[in-house]
């Protein structure tokens, strides 16, 4: 029995937690008589999702595809931000101080301000999962570029390369794993940023769902988004995971 | 007779600052080309200070340094450098690792597998050309880091303490395979270490410096026959040059015997 639980892959050890705590969840709200309004029974979140499929899962995409918009672009922007930071000196002089200022601004606070300037459809929702995300990446992508140990420096100075393949062959290279971390991080922020951005003003989303349900205090409806939310938070999780192996196959082989 | 591969003359380095060190002072030496030169001394004797401003890493504050005959001003024409932790590159394979130096020079990788395969069977590599460089052993990392300084037919290979790394019976057969390597190859060599042994072993000629300021105290000519056998280790003849390199250590008060 110990030895087929250890043989359990993370995934399935996991989902089997997960079943255990849905268990003691349902069995403790029977028991204890908790009210639907405070805490629903899973089985009831599972029945209600069921019912209306459909339904949710057209506001899972509006959200899918907001946070997957706000991420790609603070990849890109991250990304080239990092590269001008780590490329010139005068651009971290006068740029590094004013992105670490205005990330120590809770943007979640901005949100409102993005509905007076972008209105109430995509566009505001996308902005703030950018927001969020992108310092993430800037950071991260920064610290890998400036990872090149100095021995391997100092050999693509002997080698006399040009500056486009030093930076293309050895320092992008070497801050990979690096920005694969702060896609990783930046991920679950724009999902945050996306859900912020409804919560303020939106027809769409789970995050929407989740704000006009608790209007009616149908509790078992923002259960049912929670849920959804967190299955798509690991699913997007575990694809830049997937992507991480995919893209560092040197990573994968081990010495013996 | 051709120029000399190396010149330094009255050659000096002085870090900047109030408290700036004094790297480098006074070293006057002419190296011809083809000689395997070992740069011996304690830590924080110059030698590697001497080898980077060499490779053009580095420059010199005054006197004059020159590699085949122009002054050093950034890394030079044809040096390839091997360094004590390999700087093999994690993401490509070792063959791709070897090719680097070709691919940065824009010159056609596929001009050089002939090449390739002829140093990884020089450093008996053949079968992992297609690894990447962690599935590999420490010795077998700075194989294919030598390889890669020797893919575009460097006239000058510079090491910087390219065995310290490695351990012991390791570091004696890599000893042995260099010699073998640079016999056929003939480039000149400057090799930094600060095993008096290895020095022997491998120079034709030792160049010893004291530390602080770095000086070149002494040039030996070490005279014995190529190939040399690990074993020549244990010849009188080797016994001499390494107790005189040892007694001028003892002279700087590096080394001192008991109380």
């Amino acid at each position: 029995m110990k030895s087929a639980l250890n043989n359990l892959g993370m995934g399935a050890a996991g989902t089997l937690s997960l079943i255990i705590v849905f268990i003691i969840w349902e069995v403790l709200c029977r028991v204890l008589h908790v009210r639907d309004i405070m805490l629903p029974l899973p089985s009831q979140i599972f029945v209600e999702l069921w019912a209306d499929l459909p339904w949710y899962l057209s506001h899972s995409l509006y959200t899918l595809w907001t946070t997957l918009a706000g991420f790609v672009l603070s990849v890109v922007g991250g990304v080239l931000i990092a590269i001008g930071l780590v490329g010139s000196r005068l651009f971290e002089r006068f740029l590094y101080p004013l992105i670490i200022g205005f990330n120590s601004v809770p943007k979640v606070a901005l949100a409102p301000l993005f509905v007076v300037w972008l209105g109430t459809g995509a566009e505001p929702k996308i902005a703030i999962a950018f927001l969020i995300a992108v310092f993430a990446i800037i950071v991260d992508t920064v610290h890998g570029l400036r990872s090149v140990p100095a021995d391997v420096t100092d050999l693509g100075r002997v080698l006399r390369g040009s500056a486009w393949d030093f930076f293309f062959k050895v320092k992008l290279p070497c801050a990979l794993p690096s920005m694969v971390a702060g896609m990783k991080v930046a991920m679950s922020l724009a999902l945050v940023g996306a859900i912020v951005g409804e919560f303020v003003s939106s027809q769409r989303g789970l995050g929407y769902i989740i704000m006009s349900a608790q209007g009616t205090f149908d509790t078992v409806r923002v259960f049912a988004a929670l849920f959804i939310l967190a299955v798509m938070g690991l699913a997007l999780y575990g694809l830049l995971a997937w992507l991480e192996k995919k893209a560092t196959p040197w990573r994968q082989v081990h010495s013996d | 007779m051709s120029v000399a591969a190396v010149q330094a003359r009255n050659a000096s380095k002085q870090y900047p600052g109030a408290r700036g060190v004094q790297a480098l002072s006074g070293i006057t030496t002419e190296i011809p080309a083809g000689r395997f030169v070992s740069i011996l001394g304690p830590s924080g004797c110059g030698k590697s200070t001497f080898l980077r401003c060499v490779a053009g890493l580095e420059n010199i504050t005054g006197g004059e340094l020159l590699v085949n005959g122009s002054e050093v001003q950034g890394p030079p024409d044809g040096v390839g450098m091997v360094f004590q932790r390999d700087a093999l590159l994690e993401w490509r394979n070792i063959r791709k690792n070897i090719l680097l130096p070709v691919e940065f020079a824009k010159k056609r990788p596929q001009d050089y597998t002939d090449k390739v395969n002829h140093l990884l069977d020089l450093v008996g590599l053949s079968d992992f050309g297609h690894s990447y460089p962690r599935e590999l052993s420490g010795g077998m990392r700075q194989r294919a880091a030598i390889c890669r300084a020797l893919v575009d037919d460097p006239s000058l290979l510079l090491m910087d303490e390219p065995f310290g790394a490695l351990d012991a019976f390791t570091r004696d057969q890599m000893n042995f395979e260099l010699q073998r390597i640079w016999m056929e190859t003939k480039n000149t060599v400057l090799f930094v270490t600060h095993g008096i042994s290895e020095a022997v072993y491998l120079g034709d000629v030792v160049m010893v410096f004291s530390p602080r300021p770095g000086r070149l105290m002494e040039t030996i000519t070490i005279d014995l026959p190529r190939p040399r056998p690990l074993s020549v280790r244990e010849t009188p003849e080797f016994g001499r040059y390494t107790a005189h390199i040892r007694s001028l250590f003892e002279e700087m008060g590096l080394i001192k015997e008991g109380a």
